[in-house]
């Protein structure tokens, strides 16, 4: 009984400590002032880049990452861990590293000698180095969970390969693709360090939300807040969805346990 | 009638398989699990490709053909319906509904999807998908596993009168004899990947070729030494003699069926009998029929003898036959 006293205190100061800095962004709002803070041109053009950019890098890692976590997941080859490493790796790797390693591909005198540095093409190809190796893991994992044997009773029902991806495999997947997905895409709109480093922060161009925070803060400290407050909700809504998606793909059994727990 | 040659070979794991085998009417492949069945229905579809040799229909080969373009109705043995999918879209998936779902009696659990299905009626729905894909050759992979005992029965009589009705090449694959004799007009025995013998229920009651299938189709198998004479004399292991009509020498498997023995509490005085001492073991009612252990063998007698006996009451009995219901085969 005495012993559950300090693991209690612990407990409610680890949940103080990560509940603070999200309260404290909504009480120090300034609610009169929040529609014009909202309605500068700096917020507007930031949240257009955003948008802009998150959708166009998310419909990229889709097209690409798909097929790539479909062919990892469905064969076996000398050398695919040391793929499916060299995949994972930007999600470990420090942000301004991933920025570094775009330069010196993609930069002006990197390996590939492209004028992409500095351009709105710039911040998709970091949101895509960053984000897309989360959705690509996810999918891994929701194609090897499909049962083989129904990809072989599609085939020999007469359905071809095609058919049977798009008709069999993507809808048995979808609960693990959408996780993968929503993880992928809260993780772009969050993108900052390989941003700034490859893409800088010119407003209207290539600055996206969390770099306006950034450039605001000791400007307008009340503009960066409540950026940041716009950054909370449109995360949380990503994460419920997340939760949601996560719990619908298993059987409705499954989805009345983890509820009801 | 359709004529499906199967020849190949394939390396499986720990042998390979290897097999010749025409298919005109139903035939089923028995054995013991991991002996290679699956795989032979998985090369006919294409599934899995053959070191060597393949598949041909009525002299066309298949060998070059995807397994969408092989028209094989194949049902998988835990049924791999599609579990996003109705059972109507289920059936659909392969080709027209048609009165597929009235036939089967389906019809009314189109809109189900198959987790809300029973075994029996997830067999169903699995046979008349693979019948919407208009097959010409039929492959049903432990087709009746995965039913209780009590659906198992009906279920038989059913598929043995659609396999009729049907009258395509079909291969069915079980381990359970019984399913095979009862379904199929010959069994293949399959063992590590090579089959044994191929023959009709009967023949491979009648002459089993080897110790297994003599013990994989529910027959005793008493070890002896053999040496010839006006009948075949065979000193069991145990030392008891017996004697058989058929030609043996040597070290033989000695082969009875359990409804060849009867049973007695005293010694049947009578040299033109085998008989063979010992005690009553385990007793297992199978419908109107038991089956007994007496020492080294199982005998299947009525229930109304087995009662007049006092079998349940244990002892020492006495298992008695005929020379001519005995078969010898090589160990």
């Amino acid at each position: 009984m005495i012993r559950r006293v300090p693991v209690l205190a612990a407990a409610l100061a680890a949940l103080a400590f990560l509940a603070l800095p999200i309260v404290a962004i909504f009480a120090r709002l300034s609610w009169g002032n929040l529609a014009h803070e909202l309605s500068s041109s700096l917020v507007t053009d930031a949240l257009v880049v955003s948008l802009k950019t998150t959708v166009v890098a998310q419909v990229l890692v889709l097209v690409f990452g798909t097929p790539a976590a479909y062919v990892l997941a469905t064969h076996r080859f000398r050398g695919r861990s040391l793929v499916v490493t060299l995949v994972e790796l930007p999600i470990v790797l420090p942000p301004a590293v991933a920025g570094i390693g775009l330069l010196a591909a993609f930069g002006r005198f990197g390996l590939l000698h492209t004028s992409l540095p500095f351009t709105q093409a710039a911040v998709v190809l970091a949101v895509v180095f960053v984000s897309g190796p989360l959705y690509v893991r996810q999918a891994i994992a929701a194609f090897e969970a499909v049962d083989e044997t129904l990809v072989a009773a599609s085939r020999t029902l007469g359905a071809r390969p095609m058919k049977t991806f798009f008709r069999v495999v993507v809808p048995l997947a979808r609960g693990g693709l959408g996780a993968g997905e929503a993880l992928a895409f809260a993780r772009g709109l969050g993108e900052f360090g390989a941003t700034i480093m490859f893409a800088g922060s010119l407003q209207g161009v290539t600055q996206t939300l969390p770099l306006a925070v950034y450039a605001e803060f000791d400007v307008d400290f009340h503009t960066a807040l409540a950026l940041g407050g716009l950054l909370v909700l449109v995360s949380a809504v990503l994460l419920v969805t997340l939760k949601w998606l996560a719990s619908s793909s298993t059987s409705a059994f499954r989805f009345a346990l983890s509820t009801s727990s | 009638m359709a004529r499906l040659l199967l020849h190949f070979s394939v390396p499986l794991r720990t042998f390979d398989l290897e097999l010749t085998l025409p298919v005109e009417r139903t035939v089923a492949l028995v054995g013991p699990s991991g002996a290679g069945k699956t795989s032979v229905l998985r090369v006919v579809a294409g599934l899995l490709r053959p070191a060597h040799g393949g598949v041909s229909l009525d002299g066309v080969s298949w060998n070059e053909m995807q397994p969408e373009e092989r028209r094989v109705g194949f049902v998988f043995q835990d049924y791999a319906l599609f579990p996003h999918m109705s059972v109507r879209a289920n059936v659909a998936y392969a080709g027209p509904v048609g009165d597929l779902l009235e036939r089967f009696r389906i019809a009314h659990l189109a809109d189900a999807r198959p987790r809300e299905l029973s075994g029996g009626e997830r067999q169903r729905v699995a046979l008349a998908r693979a019948l919407a894909r208009k097959p010409s050759v039929l492959l049903l992979d432990e087709p009746l596993a995965a039913l209780d005992a009590h659906t198992k029965a009906e279920v038989r009589s059913e598929l043995h009168e659609l396999l009729g009705e049907l009258g395509l090449p079909t291969l069915l694959v079980t381990h359970d004899y019984e399913d095979a004799a009862s379904l199929a007009d010959e069994v293949g025995v399959l063992v590590d990947g090579q089959l044994r013998q191929v023959a009709s229920p009967a023949e491979l009651v009648a002459r089993p070729a080897d110790a297994f299938v003599a013990s994989f189709t529910g027959a005793n198998l008493l070890r002896g030494r053999a040496s010839r004479g006006d009948l075949t004399e065979i000193v069991l292991e145990s030392g008891e003699r017996v004697f058989s009509t058929d030609d043996g020498d040597g070290e033989v498997g000695v082969v009875v069926y359990p409804w060849e023995i009867s049973l007695s509490r005293a010694h049947a005085d009578d040299s033109a009998l085998n008989v063979i001492r010992g005690e009553i073991g385990s007793l297992v009612e199978v419908g109107n029929r038991v089956r007994v252990r007496i020492g080294p063998v199982t005998a299947e007698v009525t229930a109304s003898s087995a009662e007049r006996l006092g079998l349940a009451g244990g002892g020492v009995a006495y298992a008695t036959f005929k020379a001519t219901g005995t078969r010898l085969v090589p160990l």
